[in-house]
């Protein structure tokens, strides 16, 4: 190996040094999440006074859940890599003697945080506003959980490349959406018996879990392999 | 795509096809459920293949490009993909017309194969915005390739979920749910399949012609008009150039 490779910066610390930059970053200004939070709230507001119902269950449920979740998360994704572009931070990482995948890990980790904290916050308020039986939240988390990845994976790439277009905020949904499509599937199809007005119901629980999975695990591999490609200039 | 020369291939196709259609009308069986309408069955589903290929086709040329970095895979890529696009809507088109005389709709929501058809077709429509919407020409070609790539691994992931999702009432074509085609439409299928297949790469060869030699063609003219600009560019081009120049200038 050649002995320039041999004194890059540890990738998984490079991605550390980067994820704390950006949480730093979101803390001091809390812009990301604070229009996440804020967005969800509007919007199950909406849905409650537009539905005009006191409880929603199954698949109406899990609708107004998930597309509550998915566009709050394209807030936050539309604005990954705002710093990276407004302050120069794609051609101080070319300059460092770091590897592309510490950039794609931290801000998927990144953006994975933001999702968690915006569930932690929009859960409660969902189950306050619409649920009558509780009994299900457990096992949603577990959806939640796997949808988080998909949605951090795709969303990292995704944003990367609209950061860098001349259309920016405007082909971040247009390429997000359908890319999300069999995610969103799964998802729904997993959460909507959780959340059935007679208690949850496990039977093709499994199936969709290991669906949601397998969709991590593809586009993980896939971010991981073609993101050099999207930074190097 | 090496093979055969591109002089014989248009022929080739437009043979196999005339063949293809031959067969349809004077050698498949009608089927007994529906009747003649199902014929259009011989355009709609290699149609819809052939784009599906396509579109892998385009993940494979975009991996390659990323390898290599050789941008004849990237306009490789962004052909095939461009074809399958158009492809697409006849397919769409094509299905459409079959529902509504067999299903009595013209589109059917709760049908797993039009809708991921549909969210397949939708997901490449955004190729073109993004590919225009980057200036610089190695970012375009890469995150063009990239895009492709993706959505190449997103294609069979999205037939899974949403076929998983929804009940079966579009005909599983090769399946064996219904004991698989008589021997005679399953010829003139396959018949169909390599006319629109060979079509396909006619096509795509057709437009990377096109593409080369509008390349070409903006190259000589810059140069008759600016000669020493860019004397590097048009090295290749040997003395074929010199006279046109030396014709421009007395």
């Amino acid at each position: 190996m050649n002995p320039e490779l041999r004194r890059r910066t540890p990738t998984l610390r490079a991605a550390r040094v980067i994820l704390a930059k950006d949480l730093r970053i979101e803390l001091r200004t809390l812009q990301s999440l604070s229009a996440m939070l804020l967005f969800s709230l509007t919007t199950f507001v909406l849905f409650r006074y537009g539905l005009d119902r006191t409880s929603l269950e199954g698949s109406l449920a899990s609708g107004v859940l998930l597309m509550t979740i998915l566009f709050a998360a394209v807030l936050g994704i539309g604005r990954l890599f705002v710093a990276e572009r407004e302050q120069g931070g794609f051609d101080a990482f070319a300059l460092a003697p770091i590897d592309g995948s510490a950039l794609f890990y931290a801000k998927v980790t990144a953006q994975l945080i933001y999702l968690a904290i915006l569930e932690a916050f929009a859960l409660p308020v969902f189950a306050v506003l619409f649920l009558s039986d509780w009994s299900g939240l457990g096992a949603l988390t577990a959806v939640l959980a796997l949808l988080n990845l998909g949605l951090a994976l795709i969303g990292t790439i995704v944003s990367v490349m609209a950061t860098n277009s001349r259309a920016r905020d405007l082909l971040t949904p247009l390429l997000l959406l359908p890319l999300l499509v069999p995610l969103m599937i799964s998802a729904a199809s997993a959460a909507a018996p959780l959340l059935d007005a007679d208690g949850p119901s496990f039977a093709e629980f499994p199936k969709w879990l290991a669906l949601l999975g397998l969709y991590d695990l593809i586009f993980g591999l896939i971010g991981w392999a073609v993101f050099d490609y999207l930074i190097e200039d | 795509m090496s093979a055969p020369s591109p002089r014989i291939l248009p022929f080739l196709a437009v043979g196999l096809i005339a063949t293809a259609f031959g067969l349809v009308f004077f050698y498949a069986p009608l089927e007994a459920d529906q009747g003649f309408i199902q014929k259009i069955f011989y355009l709609h589903v290699p149609l819809a293949i052939t784009a599906l290929v396509g579109f892998m086709l385009a993940a494979v040329h975009a991996i390659i490009h990323l390898r290599t970095g050789d941008p004849i895979h990237d306009a490789r890529a962004y052909v095939s993909i461009h074809m399958s696009v158009i492809f697409g809507v006849a397919v769409l088109l094509t299905g459409a017309i079959w529902a509504r005389a067999s299903w009595g709709k013209w589109w059917v929501w709760d049908e797993p194969t039009l809708v991921s058809f549909l969210i397949v077709f939708l997901l490449y429509a955004t190729y073109y915005p993004l590919r225009y919407a980057i200036v610089e020409r190695d970012r375009q070609a890469r995150y063009a390739s990239v895009f492709a790539i993706t959505a190449g691994a997103f294609v069979p992931l999205n037939f899974i979920a949403v076929r998983l999702a929804e009940p079966l009432i579009h005909p599983r074509t090769l399946g064996a749910a219904n004991g698989g085609l008589p021997a005679e439409m399953m010829f003139t299928f396959l018949v169909s399949l390599a006319g629109m297949g060979l079509l396909w790469v006619t096509l795509v060869r057709f437009e990377l012609a096109a593409k080369a030699s509008r390349g070409h063609l903006k190259r000589l003219r810059r140069n008759l008009l600016d000669p020493d600009q860019d004397a590097i560019a048009t090295r290749g081009l040997g003395g074929r150039i010199e006279p046109l120049i030396e014709a421009e200038r007395a």
